[in-house]
Protein backbone atom coordinates (compact mmCIF):
# COMPACT_ATOMS: atom_id res chain seq x y z
CA UNK A 1 0.00 0.00 0.00
CA UNK A 2 1.24 3.44 -0.81
CA UNK A 3 1.27 5.61 2.24
CA UNK A 4 -1.62 8.04 2.41
CA UNK A 5 0.69 10.92 1.62
CA UNK A 6 -0.76 14.33 2.24
CA UNK A 7 -1.85 16.07 -0.93
CA UNK A 8 -0.65 19.41 0.35
CA UNK A 9 1.55 19.79 -2.72
CA UNK A 10 -1.48 19.12 -4.93
CA UNK A 11 -0.19 15.63 -5.65
CA UNK A 12 -1.79 12.21 -5.28
CA UNK A 13 0.22 9.10 -4.55
CA UNK A 14 -1.41 6.02 -6.07
CA UNK A 15 -0.66 2.35 -5.93
CA UNK A 16 -1.48 1.02 -9.40
CA UNK A 17 -1.38 -2.70 -10.21
CA UNK A 18 -1.80 -4.73 -13.38
CA UNK A 19 -2.57 -8.43 -13.64
CA UNK A 20 -4.00 -11.13 -15.88
CA UNK A 21 -1.44 -10.28 -18.60
CA UNK A 22 -1.90 -6.48 -18.66
CA UNK A 23 1.48 -6.04 -16.98
CA UNK A 24 2.97 -6.96 -20.36
CA UNK A 25 1.93 -3.50 -21.63
CA UNK A 26 3.59 -1.77 -18.68
CA UNK A 27 7.20 -2.96 -18.83
CA UNK A 28 6.27 -6.36 -17.35
CA UNK A 29 5.92 -4.64 -13.99
CA UNK A 30 2.89 -5.57 -11.90
CA UNK A 31 3.05 -2.74 -9.44
CA UNK A 32 3.61 0.96 -10.10
CA UNK A 33 3.70 3.70 -7.51
CA UNK A 34 2.49 6.82 -9.32
CA UNK A 35 2.26 10.47 -8.44
CA UNK A 36 -0.55 12.35 -10.18
CA UNK A 37 -1.67 15.99 -9.91
CA UNK A 38 -4.70 16.21 -7.63
CA UNK A 39 -6.49 18.42 -10.20
CA UNK A 40 -6.65 18.10 -13.96
CA UNK A 41 -5.92 21.02 -16.31
CA UNK A 42 -9.49 22.28 -15.93
CA UNK A 43 -9.05 22.45 -12.17
CA UNK A 44 -11.34 19.47 -11.58
CA UNK A 45 -10.34 16.66 -9.23
CA UNK A 46 -8.40 13.87 -10.96
CA UNK A 47 -10.54 10.82 -11.72
CA UNK A 48 -10.02 7.28 -12.93
CA UNK A 49 -10.44 8.69 -16.46
CA UNK A 50 -7.47 11.01 -15.80
CA UNK A 51 -5.48 8.06 -14.49
CA UNK A 52 -6.22 5.98 -17.61
CA UNK A 53 -5.15 8.90 -19.78
CA UNK A 54 -1.96 9.33 -17.73
CA UNK A 55 -1.18 5.61 -17.98
CA UNK A 56 -1.53 5.69 -21.77
CA UNK A 57 0.53 8.84 -22.20
CA UNK A 58 3.30 8.36 -19.66
CA UNK A 59 3.48 4.84 -18.28
CA UNK A 60 2.65 2.43 -21.10
CA UNK A 61 5.80 1.36 -22.90
CA UNK A 62 4.00 -0.57 -25.61
CA UNK A 63 2.46 0.89 -28.76
CA UNK A 64 -0.44 -1.59 -28.68
CA UNK A 65 -2.68 0.91 -26.90
CA UNK A 66 -5.76 -0.88 -28.27
CA UNK A 67 -5.07 -3.71 -25.83
CA UNK A 68 -5.88 -1.25 -23.02
CA UNK A 69 -8.08 1.49 -24.44
CA UNK A 70 -10.67 1.44 -27.24
CA UNK A 71 -12.39 4.64 -28.41
CA UNK A 72 -11.07 6.60 -25.42
CA UNK A 73 -12.48 4.13 -22.91
CA UNK A 74 -11.07 1.09 -21.23
CA UNK A 75 -11.47 -1.90 -23.52
CA UNK A 76 -14.11 -4.55 -22.68
CA UNK A 77 -12.62 -7.46 -20.74
CA UNK A 78 -10.67 -5.33 -18.26
CA UNK A 79 -11.91 -4.99 -14.70
CA UNK A 80 -10.97 -2.01 -12.58
CA UNK A 81 -10.88 -2.47 -8.83
CA UNK A 82 -10.71 0.57 -6.60
CA UNK A 83 -9.42 -0.49 -3.18
CA UNK A 84 -10.62 -4.04 -3.93
CA UNK A 85 -14.11 -3.02 -5.09
CA UNK A 86 -15.46 -3.14 -8.65
CA UNK A 87 -15.25 0.40 -10.06
CA UNK A 88 -18.95 0.15 -10.98
CA UNK A 89 -19.66 0.43 -7.24
CA UNK A 90 -17.58 3.60 -7.08
CA UNK A 91 -18.71 5.62 -10.09
CA UNK A 92 -16.49 4.11 -12.79
CA UNK A 93 -14.45 6.67 -14.74
CA UNK A 94 -15.88 9.51 -12.66
CA UNK A 95 -14.45 8.24 -9.37
CA UNK A 96 -12.33 10.97 -7.79
CA UNK A 97 -8.93 9.65 -6.81
CA UNK A 98 -7.66 9.94 -3.28
CA UNK A 99 -4.08 9.72 -2.14
CA UNK A 100 -3.24 6.18 -1.09
CA UNK A 101 -5.83 4.55 -3.37
CA UNK A 102 -5.03 1.13 -4.72
CA UNK A 103 -6.20 0.76 -8.31
CA UNK A 104 -6.01 -2.70 -9.85
CA UNK A 105 -6.50 -3.36 -13.56
CA UNK A 106 -7.25 -7.04 -14.27
CA UNK A 107 -7.77 -8.65 -17.61
CA UNK A 108 -10.61 -11.20 -17.65
CA UNK A 109 -9.41 -14.74 -18.14
CA UNK A 110 -11.21 -17.30 -20.30
CA UNK A 111 -9.04 -20.40 -20.29
CA UNK A 112 -9.90 -23.57 -18.47
CA UNK B 1 0.19 -45.73 -38.34
CA UNK B 2 -3.42 -46.86 -38.70
CA UNK B 3 -2.55 -50.17 -37.09
CA UNK B 4 -0.98 -48.43 -34.08
CA UNK B 5 -3.89 -46.00 -33.85
CA UNK B 6 -6.39 -48.86 -33.93
CA UNK B 7 -4.50 -50.75 -31.25
CA UNK B 8 -4.46 -47.64 -29.06
CA UNK B 9 -8.15 -47.13 -29.50
CA UNK B 10 -8.91 -50.75 -28.78
CA UNK B 11 -6.80 -50.73 -25.62
CA UNK B 12 -8.48 -47.53 -24.44
CA UNK B 13 -11.86 -49.08 -25.15
CA UNK B 14 -11.07 -52.29 -23.25
CA UNK B 15 -9.59 -50.36 -20.35
CA UNK B 16 -12.73 -48.31 -20.10
CA UNK B 17 -14.80 -51.50 -20.18
CA UNK B 18 -12.61 -53.06 -17.49
CA UNK B 19 -12.89 -49.96 -15.35
CA UNK B 20 -16.64 -50.03 -15.81
CA UNK B 21 -16.77 -53.72 -14.80
CA UNK B 22 -14.70 -53.00 -11.69
CA UNK B 23 -16.96 -50.11 -10.80
CA UNK B 24 -20.03 -52.32 -11.25
CA UNK B 25 -18.42 -54.95 -9.05
CA UNK B 26 -17.78 -52.46 -6.26
CA UNK B 27 -21.32 -51.17 -6.55
CA UNK B 28 -22.79 -54.67 -6.56
CA UNK B 29 -20.68 -55.59 -3.53
CA UNK B 30 -21.86 -52.50 -1.69
CA UNK B 31 -25.46 -53.32 -2.51
CA UNK B 32 -24.99 -56.95 -1.54
CA UNK B 33 -23.51 -56.02 1.80
CA UNK B 34 -26.36 -53.61 2.38
CA UNK B 35 -28.85 -56.32 1.37
CA UNK B 36 -27.18 -58.85 3.66
CA UNK B 37 -27.14 -56.43 6.55
CA UNK B 38 -30.81 -55.76 5.85
CA UNK B 39 -31.44 -59.50 5.83
CA UNK B 40 -29.54 -60.02 9.07
CA UNK B 41 -31.48 -57.24 10.58
CA UNK B 42 -34.83 -58.45 9.33
CA UNK B 43 -34.00 -61.88 10.78
CA UNK B 44 -33.48 -60.05 14.04
CA UNK B 45 -36.74 -58.24 13.39
CA UNK B 46 -35.26 -54.79 12.85
CA UNK B 47 -35.18 -52.65 9.71
CA UNK B 48 -32.24 -50.39 8.59
CA UNK B 49 -33.06 -47.31 10.53
CA UNK B 50 -30.44 -44.80 9.36
CA UNK B 51 -31.05 -42.22 6.64
CA UNK B 52 -27.94 -43.05 4.58
CA UNK B 53 -26.87 -46.48 3.44
CA UNK B 54 -24.24 -48.28 5.45
CA UNK B 55 -21.43 -47.88 2.89
CA UNK B 56 -22.13 -44.15 2.70
CA UNK B 57 -21.34 -43.65 6.36
CA UNK B 58 -18.01 -45.30 5.73
CA UNK B 59 -17.24 -43.29 2.60
CA UNK B 60 -18.39 -39.84 3.67
CA UNK B 61 -18.04 -39.75 7.46
CA UNK B 62 -14.81 -37.69 7.37
CA UNK B 63 -16.63 -34.75 5.78
CA UNK B 64 -19.93 -35.29 7.60
CA UNK B 65 -18.36 -34.77 11.01
CA UNK B 66 -17.04 -31.35 10.05
CA UNK B 67 -18.93 -28.66 12.01
CA UNK B 68 -21.98 -27.37 10.10
CA UNK B 69 -21.65 -30.02 7.38
CA UNK B 70 -23.39 -32.88 9.12
CA UNK B 71 -25.88 -35.48 7.97
CA UNK B 72 -28.12 -32.82 6.49
CA UNK B 73 -25.28 -31.52 4.35
CA UNK B 74 -24.55 -35.01 3.10
CA UNK B 75 -28.21 -35.63 2.28
CA UNK B 76 -28.32 -32.35 0.35
CA UNK B 77 -25.23 -33.42 -1.60
CA UNK B 78 -26.61 -36.88 -2.21
CA UNK B 79 -29.86 -35.53 -3.58
CA UNK B 80 -28.17 -32.98 -5.83
CA UNK B 81 -27.53 -33.10 -9.55
CA UNK B 82 -24.50 -31.11 -10.65
CA UNK B 83 -23.46 -30.37 -14.24
CA UNK B 84 -19.88 -29.61 -15.27
CA UNK B 85 -19.53 -28.00 -18.67
CA UNK B 86 -16.00 -28.81 -19.80
CA UNK B 87 -13.99 -31.87 -18.77
CA UNK B 88 -10.59 -30.20 -19.01
CA UNK B 89 -8.22 -28.45 -16.62
CA UNK B 90 -11.02 -27.09 -14.42
CA UNK B 91 -13.58 -29.85 -14.94
CA UNK B 92 -11.28 -32.77 -14.05
CA UNK B 93 -10.31 -31.71 -10.53
CA UNK B 94 -13.77 -30.24 -9.86
CA UNK B 95 -15.47 -33.48 -10.91
CA UNK B 96 -13.07 -35.58 -8.84
CA UNK B 97 -13.87 -33.75 -5.61
CA UNK B 98 -17.60 -33.65 -6.30
CA UNK B 99 -17.67 -37.37 -7.07
CA UNK B 100 -15.59 -38.05 -3.98
CA UNK B 101 -17.99 -35.99 -1.87
CA UNK B 102 -20.94 -38.07 -3.04
CA UNK B 103 -22.94 -35.73 -5.28
CA UNK B 104 -25.84 -37.98 -6.31
CA UNK B 105 -25.72 -37.25 -10.03
CA UNK B 106 -22.80 -35.74 -11.90
CA UNK B 107 -23.15 -34.69 -15.54
CA UNK B 108 -20.24 -33.84 -17.82
CA UNK B 109 -20.48 -32.01 -21.15
CA UNK B 110 -17.54 -31.93 -23.55
CA UNK B 111 -17.25 -32.57 -27.28
CA UNK B 112 -13.45 -32.99 -27.35
CA UNK B 113 -11.21 -36.03 -27.22
CA UNK B 114 -8.24 -36.48 -24.87
CA UNK B 115 -4.87 -35.31 -26.22
CA UNK B 116 -1.43 -35.93 -24.75
CA UNK B 117 -0.95 -32.17 -24.28
CA UNK B 118 -3.95 -32.16 -21.89
CA UNK B 119 -2.45 -34.59 -19.41
CA UNK B 120 -0.22 -32.23 -17.39
CA UNK B 121 -3.35 -30.63 -15.96
CA UNK B 122 -6.44 -32.65 -16.85
CA UNK B 123 -5.94 -35.15 -14.08
CA UNK B 124 -8.93 -37.40 -14.75
CA UNK B 125 -7.57 -38.51 -18.11
CA UNK B 126 -4.67 -40.85 -18.75
CA UNK B 127 -2.10 -41.75 -21.36
CA UNK B 128 -3.96 -44.98 -22.07
CA UNK B 129 -7.14 -43.03 -22.83
CA UNK B 130 -5.69 -40.57 -25.36
CA UNK B 131 -8.12 -40.34 -28.26
CA UNK B 132 -11.16 -41.24 -26.17
CA UNK B 133 -13.93 -38.67 -25.69
CA UNK B 134 -13.06 -36.57 -22.62
CA UNK B 135 -16.42 -37.24 -20.97
CA UNK B 136 -15.99 -41.01 -21.30
CA UNK B 137 -12.41 -40.87 -20.07
CA UNK B 138 -13.41 -38.72 -17.10
CA UNK B 139 -16.34 -40.98 -16.19
CA UNK B 140 -14.02 -44.02 -16.33
CA UNK B 141 -11.73 -42.26 -13.82
CA UNK B 142 -14.59 -41.05 -11.64
CA UNK B 143 -16.18 -44.51 -11.45
CA UNK B 144 -12.87 -45.80 -10.14
CA UNK B 145 -13.00 -43.10 -7.48
CA UNK B 146 -16.65 -43.48 -6.56
CA UNK B 147 -18.75 -46.16 -8.28
CA UNK B 148 -21.77 -45.55 -6.07
CA UNK B 149 -23.09 -42.37 -7.71
CA UNK B 150 -24.74 -41.74 -11.09
CA UNK B 151 -22.83 -40.24 -14.01
CA UNK B 152 -24.17 -38.77 -17.24
CA UNK B 153 -21.70 -38.26 -20.09
CA UNK B 154 -22.87 -35.73 -22.69
CA UNK B 155 -20.32 -36.18 -25.49
CA UNK B 156 -21.07 -32.91 -27.26
CA UNK B 157 -20.31 -29.23 -26.99
CA UNK B 158 -23.00 -27.19 -25.30
CA UNK B 159 -24.93 -25.31 -28.01
CA UNK B 160 -27.92 -22.96 -27.97
CA UNK B 161 -29.90 -25.89 -29.38
CA UNK B 162 -29.02 -28.54 -26.76
CA UNK B 163 -28.45 -26.27 -23.74
CA UNK B 164 -31.99 -26.33 -22.36
CA UNK B 165 -32.38 -30.08 -22.68
CA UNK B 166 -29.06 -30.77 -20.92
CA UNK B 167 -28.96 -28.06 -18.25
CA UNK B 168 -32.59 -28.55 -17.16
CA UNK B 169 -31.67 -31.99 -15.76
CA UNK B 170 -29.43 -30.45 -13.07
CA UNK B 171 -29.58 -28.22 -9.97
CA UNK B 172 -26.21 -26.44 -10.14
CA UNK B 173 -23.83 -25.73 -13.04
CA UNK B 174 -20.04 -25.34 -13.10
CA UNK B 175 -18.57 -23.42 -16.03
CA UNK B 176 -15.28 -25.20 -16.72
CA UNK B 177 -14.99 -24.09 -20.36
CA UNK B 178 -12.29 -22.08 -22.05
CA UNK B 179 -13.88 -19.45 -24.29
CA UNK B 180 -16.12 -16.36 -23.93
CA UNK B 181 -18.69 -17.82 -26.37
CA UNK B 182 -19.45 -20.75 -24.07
CA UNK B 183 -19.28 -18.54 -20.96
CA UNK B 184 -22.09 -16.25 -22.23
CA UNK B 185 -24.18 -19.22 -23.39
CA UNK B 186 -23.85 -21.04 -20.05
CA UNK B 187 -24.70 -17.91 -18.08
CA UNK B 188 -27.77 -17.19 -20.24
CA UNK B 189 -29.17 -20.70 -19.95
CA UNK B 190 -28.54 -20.73 -16.17
CA UNK B 191 -30.47 -17.47 -15.83
CA UNK B 192 -33.35 -18.80 -17.94
CA UNK B 193 -33.53 -22.10 -16.04
CA UNK B 194 -32.81 -20.59 -12.58
CA UNK B 195 -29.61 -22.52 -11.88
CA UNK B 196 -26.79 -21.14 -9.74
CA UNK B 197 -23.55 -20.97 -11.76
CA UNK B 198 -20.03 -21.40 -10.45
CA UNK B 199 -17.68 -19.91 -13.00
CA UNK B 200 -13.89 -20.19 -13.02
CA UNK B 201 -11.12 -19.51 -15.49
CA UNK B 202 -7.36 -19.75 -15.64
CA UNK B 203 -4.52 -18.66 -17.88
CA UNK B 204 -0.75 -19.03 -17.53
CA UNK B 205 -0.30 -18.42 -13.77
CA UNK B 206 -3.58 -16.62 -12.90
CA UNK B 207 -7.11 -17.68 -12.10
CA UNK B 208 -10.52 -16.12 -11.40
CA UNK B 209 -13.60 -17.48 -9.66
CA UNK B 210 -17.09 -16.04 -9.23
CA UNK B 211 -20.46 -17.49 -8.20
CA UNK B 212 -23.20 -16.13 -10.43
CA UNK B 213 -27.00 -16.12 -10.44
CA UNK B 214 -27.03 -17.22 -6.81
CA UNK B 215 -29.64 -17.31 -5.53
CA UNK B 216 -31.23 -17.49 -8.98
CA UNK B 217 -32.78 -14.19 -9.97
CA UNK B 218 -31.00 -12.30 -7.21
CA UNK B 219 -27.29 -12.54 -7.88
CA UNK B 220 -25.62 -10.98 -10.93
CA UNK B 221 -25.11 -13.07 -14.08
CA UNK B 222 -22.01 -13.19 -16.31
CA UNK B 223 -23.48 -10.43 -18.48
CA UNK B 224 -24.04 -8.16 -15.45
CA UNK B 225 -20.33 -8.40 -14.68
CA UNK B 226 -19.08 -8.49 -18.29
CA UNK B 227 -21.75 -6.85 -20.46
CA UNK B 228 -19.45 -6.61 -23.49
CA UNK B 229 -17.26 -9.45 -24.71
CA UNK B 230 -13.53 -8.78 -24.97
CA UNK B 231 -12.22 -8.04 -28.47
CA UNK B 232 -11.39 -11.41 -30.08
CA UNK B 233 -7.73 -10.51 -30.60
CA UNK B 234 -7.31 -10.18 -26.83
CA UNK B 235 -8.54 -13.75 -26.25
CA UNK B 236 -5.60 -16.14 -26.12
CA UNK B 237 -6.20 -19.82 -25.36
CA UNK B 238 -4.17 -22.14 -23.18
CA UNK B 239 -2.83 -23.85 -26.31
CA UNK B 240 -1.15 -20.64 -27.38
CA UNK B 241 -0.45 -18.79 -24.13
CA UNK B 242 0.17 -21.75 -21.86
CA UNK B 243 -1.12 -22.81 -18.44
CA UNK B 244 0.59 -24.17 -15.33
CA UNK B 245 -1.19 -27.36 -14.20
CA UNK B 246 -1.67 -26.61 -10.49
CA UNK B 247 -2.94 -23.10 -11.27
CA UNK B 248 -5.96 -24.37 -13.18
CA UNK B 249 -6.16 -27.26 -10.71
CA UNK B 250 -6.53 -24.85 -7.78
CA UNK B 251 -9.35 -23.07 -9.58
CA UNK B 252 -11.19 -26.34 -10.35
CA UNK B 253 -10.84 -27.48 -6.74
CA UNK B 254 -12.20 -24.11 -5.56
CA UNK B 255 -15.19 -24.54 -7.88
CA UNK B 256 -15.90 -27.92 -6.27
CA UNK B 257 -15.66 -26.27 -2.84
CA UNK B 258 -18.10 -23.51 -3.84
CA UNK B 259 -20.50 -26.16 -5.15
CA UNK B 260 -20.26 -28.16 -1.92
CA UNK B 261 -20.82 -25.00 0.17
CA UNK B 262 -23.83 -24.10 -1.91
CA UNK B 263 -25.32 -27.60 -1.68
CA UNK B 264 -24.66 -28.04 2.04
CA UNK B 265 -26.33 -24.70 2.73
CA UNK B 266 -29.17 -25.73 0.46
CA UNK B 267 -29.06 -22.54 -1.66
CA UNK B 268 -30.41 -24.44 -4.64
CA UNK B 269 -33.62 -25.21 -2.73
CA UNK B 270 -34.20 -21.63 -1.60
CA UNK B 271 -34.80 -19.88 -4.86
CA UNK B 272 -36.26 -16.62 -3.63
CA UNK B 273 -35.64 -16.52 0.09
CA UNK B 274 -32.55 -15.05 1.65
CA UNK B 275 -30.24 -17.96 2.19
CA UNK B 276 -27.50 -16.77 4.45
CA UNK B 277 -26.27 -13.81 6.35
CA UNK B 278 -24.13 -12.34 3.60
CA UNK B 279 -24.22 -8.72 2.69
CA UNK B 280 -27.24 -7.59 0.73
CA UNK B 281 -27.89 -4.31 -0.99
CA UNK B 282 -30.92 -2.25 -0.06
CA UNK B 283 -33.09 -3.53 -2.86
CA UNK B 284 -32.47 -7.12 -1.79
CA UNK B 285 -29.94 -7.80 -4.52
CA UNK B 286 -26.88 -9.76 -3.79
CA UNK B 287 -23.38 -8.44 -3.99
CA UNK B 288 -20.76 -10.99 -4.73
CA UNK B 289 -17.05 -11.41 -4.37
CA UNK B 290 -14.68 -12.46 -7.11
CA UNK B 291 -11.59 -14.39 -6.17
CA UNK B 292 -8.42 -13.53 -8.00
CA UNK B 293 -5.62 -16.07 -7.82
CA UNK B 294 -2.14 -15.10 -8.79
CA UNK B 295 0.11 -18.14 -8.76
CA UNK B 296 3.32 -16.12 -9.03
CA UNK B 297 2.25 -12.92 -7.26
CA UNK B 298 3.20 -11.73 -3.77
CA UNK B 299 -0.42 -12.13 -2.66
CA UNK B 300 -1.74 -15.38 -4.12
CA UNK B 301 -5.40 -14.96 -3.14
CA UNK B 302 -7.37 -11.75 -3.24
CA UNK B 303 -11.13 -11.28 -3.05
CA UNK B 304 -12.66 -8.21 -4.58
CA UNK B 305 -16.20 -6.87 -4.17
CA UNK B 306 -18.23 -7.02 -7.38
CA UNK B 307 -21.41 -5.29 -8.44
CA UNK B 308 -24.84 -6.84 -8.05
CA UNK B 309 -27.37 -7.33 -10.84
CA UNK B 310 -27.26 -4.82 -13.68
CA UNK B 311 -30.49 -2.93 -14.35
CA UNK B 312 -31.72 -3.75 -17.82
CA UNK B 313 -29.34 -6.70 -18.18
CA UNK B 314 -29.82 -8.40 -21.54
CA UNK B 315 -30.27 -11.80 -19.89
CA UNK B 316 -31.48 -11.34 -16.32
CA UNK B 317 -33.42 -8.05 -16.26
CA UNK B 318 -36.49 -10.13 -15.39
CA UNK B 319 -38.87 -8.07 -17.56
CA UNK B 320 -40.22 -8.26 -21.11
CA UNK B 321 -36.96 -7.01 -22.57
CA UNK B 322 -34.94 -9.96 -21.26
CA UNK B 323 -33.83 -12.94 -23.30
CA UNK B 324 -36.27 -15.86 -23.59
CA UNK B 325 -35.60 -19.57 -23.98
CA UNK B 326 -37.02 -19.53 -27.50
CA UNK B 327 -34.74 -16.64 -28.48
CA UNK B 328 -31.72 -18.37 -27.01
CA UNK B 329 -32.45 -21.52 -28.96
CA UNK B 330 -33.44 -19.97 -32.27
CA UNK B 331 -31.68 -16.69 -32.72
CA UNK B 332 -28.64 -16.35 -30.49
CA UNK B 333 -25.30 -16.46 -32.28
CA UNK B 334 -22.65 -16.48 -29.56
CA UNK B 335 -19.76 -16.75 -32.01
CA UNK B 336 -20.88 -13.62 -33.79
CA UNK B 337 -21.53 -11.85 -30.47
CA UNK B 338 -17.98 -12.51 -29.29
CA UNK B 339 -16.45 -11.81 -32.70
CA UNK B 340 -14.04 -13.84 -34.76
CA UNK B 341 -10.33 -13.23 -34.81
CA UNK B 342 -9.66 -12.04 -38.36
CA UNK B 343 -6.23 -12.83 -39.79
CA UNK B 344 -3.94 -9.78 -39.95
CA UNK B 345 -3.74 -8.20 -43.42
CA UNK B 346 -0.95 -5.65 -43.25
CA UNK B 347 1.38 -6.79 -46.02
CA UNK B 348 0.76 -7.00 -49.76
CA UNK B 349 1.15 -10.42 -51.44
CA UNK B 350 4.51 -9.38 -52.95
CA UNK B 351 5.79 -8.60 -49.46
CA UNK B 352 5.20 -12.20 -48.34
CA UNK B 353 7.16 -15.32 -49.31
CA UNK B 354 6.15 -18.96 -49.00
CA UNK B 355 7.97 -21.46 -46.81
CA UNK B 356 9.20 -23.25 -49.94
CA UNK B 357 10.72 -19.99 -51.18
CA UNK B 358 12.42 -19.37 -47.88
CA UNK B 359 13.74 -22.91 -47.86
CA UNK B 360 15.35 -22.29 -51.29
CA UNK B 361 16.80 -18.94 -50.14
CA UNK B 362 18.32 -20.51 -47.04
CA UNK B 363 20.02 -23.21 -49.19
CA UNK B 364 21.56 -20.58 -51.49
CA UNK B 365 23.41 -19.14 -48.49
CA UNK B 366 23.08 -15.54 -49.63
CA UNK B 367 23.33 -12.90 -46.90
CA UNK B 368 19.93 -12.44 -45.28
CA UNK B 369 18.31 -12.40 -41.86
CA UNK B 370 15.39 -14.46 -40.64
CA UNK B 371 13.76 -12.84 -37.60
CA UNK B 372 11.55 -15.07 -35.46
CA UNK B 373 9.21 -12.80 -33.48
CA UNK B 374 7.60 -15.41 -31.20
CA UNK B 375 8.13 -15.17 -27.45
CA UNK B 376 11.43 -16.62 -26.31
CA UNK B 377 9.79 -19.59 -24.57
CA UNK B 378 8.29 -20.64 -27.91
CA UNK B 379 11.57 -20.02 -29.75
CA UNK B 380 13.54 -22.13 -27.28
CA UNK B 381 11.39 -25.17 -28.01
CA UNK B 382 12.14 -25.17 -31.73
CA UNK B 383 13.02 -22.79 -34.52
CA UNK B 384 14.13 -22.60 -38.14
CA UNK B 385 17.95 -23.04 -38.38
CA UNK B 386 19.77 -19.71 -38.47
CA UNK B 387 16.80 -17.65 -37.31
CA UNK B 388 17.28 -14.88 -34.75
CA UNK B 389 14.74 -14.39 -31.95
CA UNK B 390 13.40 -10.87 -31.43
CA UNK B 391 10.03 -11.14 -29.62
CA UNK B 392 7.15 -9.08 -31.01
CA UNK B 393 7.01 -6.97 -27.83
CA UNK B 394 10.38 -5.45 -28.83
CA UNK B 395 8.74 -4.15 -32.01
CA UNK B 396 5.68 -2.78 -30.26
CA UNK B 397 7.67 -1.17 -27.44
CA UNK B 398 7.45 2.59 -27.66
CA UNK B 399 10.67 4.18 -28.80
CA UNK B 400 11.43 6.70 -31.48
CA UNK B 401 13.65 6.15 -34.51
CA UNK B 402 14.19 2.49 -33.77
CA UNK B 403 16.44 0.80 -36.30
CA UNK B 404 17.93 -2.55 -37.05
CA UNK B 405 21.03 -2.07 -34.89
CA UNK B 406 19.12 -2.02 -31.66
CA UNK B 407 17.18 -5.15 -32.57
CA UNK B 408 19.79 -7.56 -33.89
CA UNK B 409 23.30 -7.87 -32.51
CA UNK B 410 25.62 -6.89 -35.38
CA UNK B 411 22.72 -5.56 -37.45
CA UNK B 412 24.81 -2.64 -38.63
CA UNK B 413 27.27 -5.05 -40.32
CA UNK B 414 24.58 -6.48 -42.57
CA UNK B 415 24.93 -5.52 -46.28
CA UNK B 416 22.42 -2.71 -47.01
CA UNK B 417 20.59 -4.82 -49.58
CA UNK B 418 20.50 -8.07 -47.58
CA UNK B 419 16.85 -9.08 -47.30
CA UNK B 420 15.08 -9.44 -43.98
CA UNK B 421 12.39 -12.07 -43.53
CA UNK B 422 10.15 -12.21 -40.49
CA UNK B 423 8.49 -15.38 -39.21
CA UNK B 424 6.13 -16.17 -36.32
CA UNK B 425 3.77 -18.96 -35.31
CA UNK B 426 1.06 -18.65 -37.98
CA UNK B 427 1.79 -15.42 -39.87
CA UNK B 428 0.07 -12.57 -38.02
CA UNK B 429 2.71 -11.01 -35.74
CA UNK B 430 5.28 -11.42 -38.51
CA UNK B 431 3.31 -8.91 -40.59
CA UNK B 432 3.14 -6.44 -37.72
CA UNK B 433 6.91 -6.70 -37.20
CA UNK B 434 7.72 -6.39 -40.93
CA UNK B 435 5.47 -3.34 -41.17
CA UNK B 436 7.29 -1.73 -38.22
CA UNK B 437 10.67 -2.34 -39.84
CA UNK B 438 9.41 -0.62 -42.99
CA UNK B 439 8.01 2.28 -40.97
CA UNK B 440 11.46 2.68 -39.44
CA UNK B 441 13.01 2.81 -42.92
CA UNK B 442 14.89 -0.47 -42.58
CA UNK B 443 13.90 -1.34 -46.18
CA UNK B 444 15.93 1.68 -47.37
CA UNK B 445 13.18 2.79 -49.76
CA UNK B 446 13.04 -0.57 -51.47
CA UNK B 447 16.77 -1.27 -51.73
CA UNK B 448 16.31 -4.03 -49.17
CA UNK B 449 13.47 -6.57 -49.21
CA UNK B 450 11.57 -6.66 -45.93
CA UNK B 451 8.71 -9.13 -45.72
CA UNK B 452 7.37 -12.13 -43.88
CA UNK B 453 7.07 -15.89 -44.25
CA UNK B 454 3.47 -16.74 -45.09
CA UNK B 455 1.84 -19.11 -42.62
CA UNK B 456 4.76 -19.04 -40.17
CA UNK B 457 6.17 -22.03 -38.34
CA UNK B 458 2.93 -23.94 -38.88
CA UNK B 459 3.38 -23.78 -42.67
CA UNK B 460 7.09 -24.62 -42.24
CA UNK B 461 6.18 -27.79 -40.36
CA UNK B 462 3.51 -28.73 -42.91
CA UNK B 463 5.60 -27.97 -45.98
CA UNK B 464 9.29 -28.25 -45.10
CA UNK B 465 10.23 -29.82 -41.78
CA UNK B 466 7.62 -32.12 -40.24
CA UNK B 467 10.08 -32.88 -37.43
CA UNK B 468 9.38 -29.55 -35.67
CA UNK B 469 8.26 -30.82 -32.27
CA UNK B 470 6.05 -27.90 -31.29
CA UNK B 471 4.00 -25.15 -32.92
Amino acid sequence: MASAAADDAGQLTLDVEFSGGLEMLFSDQRRHSLVLPAKDQDGKPSTIASLIHHLCEHVMKDTRKELFVLQDHLRPGILVLINDADWELEGEEEYELKSGDNILFVSTLHGG
Amino acid sequence: MDYIENLRREIAQREAELQDLRARLVKAEAEKSTAESDKDRSLNGEAWKWPLEEHEYERYSRQMIVPNFGLKGQLNIKNAKVLLVGAGGLGCPAAAYLAGAGVGTLGLVDGDAVEVSNLHRQVAHSTARVGMMKVDSAVAYLKGLNPTITYHAHATHLTPQNAEEIVSQYDVVLDCTDHPTSRYLISDICVLLSKPLISASAFQTSGQLIVLNNPPGRGPCYRCVFPKPPPPESVVGCGEGGIVGPVVGVMGVLQALEAIKLLVRGDHHHRLKSVDGTEEEEDGQKQVGMLLFSGMGDVPFRTVRMRGKRKGCFACAGDDSALTLAELKNSMDYVQFCGVNEPVKLLRPEERISVAEYERISREKRAHVLLDVREKEHFELCSIPGSVNVPISRFTARREGMGLDGLIPGGELLPPDAPIYVVCRVGNDSQIAAKKLKDWGVDRDGERFVGDVLGGLRAWKDGVDPSLPFI
